[in-house]
């Protein structure tokens, strides 16, 4: 079928989103072209491409684009079904929980994070983004459990929706979000064994360099 | 004792909640309807939802999910050889899940944000919705429904605004969607409202106006 299609990847290296997409195509063994973009400087492809929001990540794959990174990573996972399956192709319930973790990393993590760094230390709404960062971590550790995965026995899609996160707990600490060693020592434990598949080791940020990176974007785009 | 069947948790005045009933009753099943009163929600919404704490949730033989599209994609697969929500083809299912997610995420604050301002931030909002159901529109061209000829994931989750929109117009004093403006948008509203199971359950007329009547007063004046 299209699965042996050209795919191209628009990213940008320090995005979460974009390293989920990197991940997936890794763990399905597809190869692919990366471009990456500039997103001072939006490229005619990517707005061609994307013209709703003309943001990365994209996927490009036998003439037409996916965008967003959740829909993306289970495009390829029904694309490319194995090897790795990411979502249960046969547990509805499995599948539906896993969605709905996913899209709490999405509408929870990344807006604490994103108001952790684009807030003034000191006022009351970094103070609240802190604490909501904190409560996003410990209600994740508290989903993960003892198991190995948050797909259970297997690297799955909450896995591969949440990891990209794991390169930022040096940067919450640095921006005082908490320890994570200290507050979700599960998270930190799980990260170290996802860190070990190479689509993750791979994909992942550098966490001190991603931190040079928030620097920059604070400095840009944070609150004066 | 493993409890047995469908029960729904929600509030009759929720769009949410809606799509999760119109998705049970295009496939025939079943279920029992929990109202909740948000101001005052009850024990066991709280225990199958800790999480967000929010409506809708479905309990499916004791199984709890929450998250409202999560919910219907979940309702398609669980009974996939009922009527089907969600297109066959993975390129489109990315395409449907695309549009709900920018529906849920840039209509919807447009439209909330039509409702709780007056004077030139209200204009400003009207603008922003308008450009949204634009968007949304040409997914309608040369079709009956976002679906194709029948009703379909899209519609489930979008649909609500048929009914809700003329109703925010109403409480608001504006205009929103016209047939010279947004054509395709209101012959949709017509033949959505006009679906079997979107009549069965839409909440009185006079009962939803006075309710968001009501909201709007408390948010004009606590913004005052």
């Amino acid at each position: 079928m299209a699965a042996t299609e050209e795919v191209t990847l628009l990213d940008l290296w320090a995005s979460p989103f974009g390293q989920r997409c990197r991940i997936a195509l890794a763990e399905k063994k597809v190869e692919y072209e990366y471009i990456e973009q500039n997103l001072a400087d939006k490229s005619e492809l990517l707005l061609r491409s994307n013209p709703v929001h003309k943001k990365i990540p994209v996927l490009l794959h036998a003439g037409r684009s996916i965008c967003e990174s959740l829909l993306i990573v289970e495009y390829i996972d029904e694309t490319w079904p194995s090897p790795s399956p990411l979502l249960p192709a046969d547990d509805p319930y499995a599948r539906a929980r896993a969605r709905f973790w996913a899209r709490y990393v999405d509408d929870k993590l990344f807006d604490c994070q994103t108001r952790l760094w684009k807030l003034k230390s000191g006022e009351p709404a970094h103070e609240q983004a802190k604490e909501d960062l904190v409560q996003a971590l410990t209600t994740l550790e508290a989903e993960l459990g003892d198991r190995d995965y948050f797909g259970g026995e297997a690297f799955g899609f909450v896995d591969v929706a949440l990891v990209p996160f794991t390169a930022w707990f040096h940067t919450y600490e640095k921006f005082g979000g908490g320890v994570a060693e200290e507050l979700c020592p599960r998270l930190v434990a799980w990260a170290h064994r996802c860190k070990e598949r190479n689509s993750v080791a791979m994909a992942i940020a550098d966490p001190h360099k991603l931190y040079d990176f928030v620097l920059y974007l604070k400095q840009k785009f944070g609150a004066k | 004792m493993a409890e047995k069947g469908v029960k729904v948790f929600g509030m009759w005045a929720s769009p949410m909640a809606i799509r999760v009933e119109w998705a049970l009753r295009l496939k025939g099943v079943e279920y029992e309807y929990v109202d909740e009163d948000l101001a005052n929600k009850s024990e066991a919404l709280l225990r199958y939802n800790p999480a967000t704490k929010k409506v809708p949730v479905l309990v499916h033989d004791g199984k709890p999910l929450a998250e409202s599209t999560v919910i219907v994609e979940y309702i398609d697969q669980a009974w996939n050889d009922g009527y089907p929500i969600m297109p066959a083809d993975p390129f489109d299912r990315a395409q449907a899940r695309f549009l709900a997610r920018f529906a849920e995420d840039k209509c919807n604050a447009a439209l909330f944000a039509i409702f709780v301002a007056t004077g030139e931030a209200q204009r400003k909002a009207v603008h922003e919705a308008q450009q949204c159901l634009k968007t949304l529109e040409t997914a309608l061209e040369g079709k009956r429904f976002f679906g194709g000829d029948a009703f379909g994931y899209v519609d489930v989750i979008v649909g609500w605004i048929a009914y809700w929109l003329p109703i925010i117009e109403e409480v608001s004093g504006v205009t929103v969607v016209t047939d010279e403006a947004l054509p395709l948008m209101n012959a949709w509203f017509g033949r959505v409202v006009d679906v079997d199971v979107v009549k069965a359950t839409l909440p009185p007329r006079d009962k939803l106006v006075a309710l968001n009547k009501a909201r709007r007063e408390q948010f004009l004046s606590a913004a005052a």
